[in-house]
């Protein structure tokens, strides 16, 4: 809501009369802050000018260093320090895209239904419900660094023991963005209008047959697009990854649970710190690579809200 | 069993009637129980691997020199084991994010929330989403190769040192926490009862007056909310620093314009280092990740009470 | 409404995983031509890692049935790992220390050592330095613990001429790294014995070469390798060990005349996993090709006298 003039018939007329009232009777209009205004207008855009700023330059300094080595070779050939002029990054992306299912296999039914749980048959003044929440709230900051250390103590080595592998990766990245996916999917469940649930229960359904037939539809678009994002980060995770094992020099495609593996970021930070200059290039070219894939995910969500966001 | 009319005309509802017990639907409510306890076992979990350690680590290395000593020289010679300065660097990276991020991120909230048509507001929300959704080794690579010496061109006449700069780290963070400030602000302020708004409007204020004195204060504790979860992001951010503050020196060192490793920085290179694993050098990552897992928890504790009290006003 | 939605998502999420899961298959089923399968795991230093990622690449050129891959925990991280039977091979820029064994004593591992290659440090200056030699007395003065020197006038035992009064900039790796360990031990006498207040560059090397190229009064180690690949960026001193100045040439280093700061880097594989036919003859092939491999990876190969040595170490492991 920003400007009173937009508002429409007889407020519109009211609003406007109270004003045009007052300043006569005060004979003043706030012409004090005119230059001041200006000058704040101007200042807010300049600052949304120096945010998106900074993603051009990162994409310019990415484009411009690593310009020479977008060829398909960069997609399809895997690390070599031999062949270095035609190394590329086709194991960390298999290794990412293992990561990847993973992760989605594993927050959609955790997150959907926590969210379920909390929002539609939770009692919420009972207090562990209450602690619950308050939870996932915490987790949601905690870094990402000690989600790493989360991964290496339970996932490769303690109760799962399954090694420096895939899987391990892949588990601790869910667990990291798995807040995100329970809040967001809260958030959609709560844009449902209450009448939705209700009709449904008053028509005789159970509540499990309301929420699964009528909410949780409804709620669909919403929480595929926190899905979406969620997965776009997890992309991008490096550090936990560096913790569990991804840091590895691997040249076959992975599998999940055997085997070495490694991730898109984690190559990129592996090759930027070679001495030999393709080695440079090839980790601004393999940023680019992720530039581009995560505009590509972030448009598809975007997309996703705008067509399918309902007004109730 | 007495049928009512509705269950008699339609074959529909009859299938829907909740007077017979569902024992499925028990079931499906435990599964969906147990998923949101999987958080709480995640929690215990993180508590479990970080705290563990701990007693033993502790009876090689004393605590009270660990929280009081300043100088961190685990693996030198006569190693003293004062975290003081790596949370110096975190402490310096944060600060300076907060300085970077607070005045681009509020006053862009107020402008997408208060003077952004609904087309433009539209637009430039993903795309500042962008911002934050850029991998952090990206941003990092970018603030070491490009905008570190870039900033040294402009001001040549600033003490800059050596290769790592914690300053500009700081600066390379605050940018990614821009769009969180920027969209918890704008949540906040966008919550302001209309009323307030029009109230001073038909009193004769001009937009900015309306902005800067009756909305801003009105979300106030949102908005403070705010800077808090930019903060705890800043406080565990790690890719970035990792490459841009590199490591310092072992002792407590607060000049931006030289590399100063930061908590999360030293956690991710003595975990990938030579330090053999289980020694009590080792061991010293689980010290300061728990101490940083204490200091984030803090923090979001905090921003949630901000919000909580912001609702409690509106609501 | 619904139905529009979760079909092409359901779908295209099943094509995702579709997608991966077949390409992990596809390479796994490659059947050897040679015959040999299976896997090596090896992890360790990254020193050593970029040697260890050439062999395998080129061992897998030859024997597309065997995966092998390379782990950089680092030299200790490496031998916590093998000595909890989790790879099959350590490698390492130092020898293996008596914790370490006594380890892998205590879980039944028994192991072989082999050197691989020839390594060194170099300690470089920018270009613009007037110097051309330090003795290691001098370097320990400079870089030990109890260090007070600030310019390069007051390093002991050097003509700094037109240096004297230039501020001494130090660049250093940090303490998880094996070259930290080796010239503290070696220069200094213990290792971890270090003036506390030079720049720490953490574990990227690239960063030293950068900073000393660009500070006159600068000066880093840093592994030999490096100083290959940056040799006309930086100057490498000679050393004075005692028997004079000896430049940091190839030739030197396999003389065995670069002293102290000359070290070999090795791998240590497990017994057991030895028994293993690809395991041995991956070894095998390490001594075998060692030249393609060494300059493949920037490091300085074995001579030949050291090759026979070391072929039959390994055949005396397997």
């Amino acid at each position: 809501m920003s400007d009173s003039s937009r508002l429409k018939g007889r407020s519109g007329l009211a609003v406007a009369g109270a004003g045009l009232a007052v300043q006569n009777h005060f004979k003043s209009k706030d012409t004090k802050g005119r230059t001041a205004s200006i000058l704040f207008l101007a200042l807010m855009l300049l600052a949304l000018v120096v945010a998106i700023s900074a993603i051009v330059a990162v994409l310019a300094w990415a484009f411009f260093e690593g310009r020479t080595r977008l060829d398909a070779d960069l997609i399809f050939n895997g690390p070599s320090t031999v062949k270095r002029a035609t190394a590329g990054y086709s194991v960390a992306i298999l290794g990412t895209l293992q990561i990847i299912g993973g992760v989605i296999v594993l927050i959609i039914p955790l997150g959907v239904g926590a969210a379920l749980y909390l929002e539609q048959f939770a009692d919420k003044t009972k207090w562990w419900n209450r602690a619950i929440e308050l939870n996932i709230q915490n987790l949601a900051g905690v870094p990402s660094i000690v989600f790493g250390i989360l991964g290496l103590a339970f996932f490769v080595r303690g109760p799962f023991s399954w090694g420096l592998v895939a899987a391990s990766g892949s588990a601790t990245v869910a667990l990291l963005v798995l807040p995100t996916v329970i809040l967001a999917s809260r958030e959609a469940i709560k844009a449902v209008p209450p009448s939705i649930l209700e009709g449904s229960l008053a028509l005789g359904a159970t509540r499990w047959q309301s929420v699964w037939l009528q909410v949780l539809p409804a709620a669909a678009p919403g929480m595929l697009t926190g899905v979406i994002l969620a997965v776009s980060r997890a992309i991008g995770e490096a550090a936990p990854l560096l913790l569990v094992g991804a840091l590895t020099f691997v040249t076959f495609a992975p599998s999940f649970f055997e085997g070495g593996f490694s991730a898109l970021p984690v190559l990129i930070y592996n090759y930027a710190g070679r001495p030999q200059e393709e080695f440079q290039i090839l980790a601004a070219a393999g940023v680019l690579l992720m530039l581009a894939v995560l505009i590509v995910i972030n448009s598809f969500a975007i997309w996703l809200r705008a067509r399918y966001e309902k007004s109730w | 069993m007495s049928s009512t009319v509705m269950s008699e005309r339609s074959d529909r509802t009859r299938a829907l009637r909740s007077d017979k017990p569902r024992y499925g639907e028990k079931v499906i409510f435990g599964f969906l129980f147990i998923t949101a306890a999987v958080s709480v076992a995640v929690t215990t979990a993180i508590v479990i691997a970080l705290f563990q350690p701990l007693p033993g680590l502790f009876q090689e290395i004393s605590i009270v020199e660990f929280f009081t000593a300043t100088e961190w020289s685990p693996g030198f010679l006569k190693p003293v084991y004062g975290v003081w300065p790596i949370v110096v660097g975190t402490l310096i990276v944060v600060i300076t994010a907060l300085i970077v991020a607070i005045p681009l991120g509020l006053l862009s909230a107020i402008y997408l929330s208060e003077y952004a048509p609904n087309a433009v507001r539209k637009t430039i929300k993903p795309v500042l989403e962008i911002l934050e959704g850029i991998p952090t080794v990206a941003t990092g690579l970018f603030a070491f190769f490009w905008l570190r010496p870039f900033l040294e061109y402009l001001t040549p006449w600033l003490p800059w040192g050596g290769l790592f700069s914690t300053g500009v780290a700081g600066i390379a963070v605050g940018l990614i926490i821009v769009p969180l400030i920027a969209s918890v602000s704008d949540d906040a302020m966008r919550s302001v009862p209309r009323s307030l708004r029009e109230g001073a409007y038909a009193l004769g204020a001009g937009k900015m007056r309306v902005a800067l004195r009756v909305v801003v204060p009105a979300a106030f504790s949102g908005i403070i909310a705010a800077f808090v979860l930019g903060a705890s992001r800043a406080v565990g951010e790690t890719m970035i620093v990792l490459l841009v503050a590199g490591a310092g020196s072992p002792s407590l060192n607060f000049n931006p314009f030289e590399g100063i490793q930061t908590m999360t920085a030293y956690i991710a290179s003595r975990a990938t280092g030579e330090i053999a694993v289980g020694s009590v050098v080792y061991d010293t990552i689980f010290a300061v990740g728990a101490l940083l897992f204490v200091i984030t928890l803090g923090m979001n504790m905090l921003a949630i009470r901000f919000v909580k009290r912001f609702r409690e006003v509106y609501e | 409404m619904k139905k529009n939605i979760i079909a092409p998502v359901a779908l295209a999420a099943a094509g995702l995983l579709l997608l991966s899961a077949c390409a992990g298959a596809a390479e796994d089923t490659t059947e050897a031509d040679g015959g040999l399968s299976g896997t090596v795991l090896l992890d360790g230093s990254s020193t050593v890692g970029p040697f260890a990622e050439a062999a395998a690449e080129l061992f897998m050129d030859e024997n597309p049935g065997v995966a092998v891959t390379v782990g950089i925990s680092g030299t200790g991280g490496g031998f916590e790992k093998f000595c909890n039977g989790e790879t099959d091979g350590s490698n390492a820029s130092r020898g293996i220390k008596d914790e370490e064994s006594a380890l892998c004593a205590d879980n039944g591992i028994e192991f072989g050592q082999i050197t691989v290659a020839n390594d060194a440090l170099s300690v470089i200056v920018n270009q613009d330095n007037p110097l051309q030699c330090i003795s290691v007395e001098s370097l320990k003065a400079l870089w030990e613990l109890e260090s007070s020197v600030t310019t390069w006038g007051e390093i002991p035992g050097l003509d700094s001429g037109d240096l004297a009064s230039e501020d001494v900039v130090l660049y250093g790796p940090g303490t998880d790294s094996g070259t930290f360990d080796f010239f503290t031990d070696e220069i200094n006498g213990e290792s971890g014995n270090i003036r506390t207040d030079y720049n720490n560059i953490g574990e990227d090397d690239n960063q030293a070469v950068q900073g000393v190229s660009g500070s006159l009064g600068a000066m880093a180690f840093i592994p030999y390798s490096f100083y290959q690949e940056y040799s006309d960026t930086v100057k490498g001193l000679a050393i004075d060990g005692g028997a004079g100045c000896v430049d940091p040439t190839v030739e030197n280093l396999l003389a065995g005349d670069y002293s102290p700061l000359g070290r070999g880097l090795y791998m240590f594989p497990a017994s057991s996993a030895l028994e293993r036919p690809e395991v041995l003859a991956f070894y095998n092939f390490v001594i075998d090709q060692n030249e393609s491999i060494a300059s493949a990876a920037g490091l300085v190969a074995l001579t030949a006298d050291q090759k026979t040595e070391q072929l039959s170490v390994v055949a005396g492991l397997g």
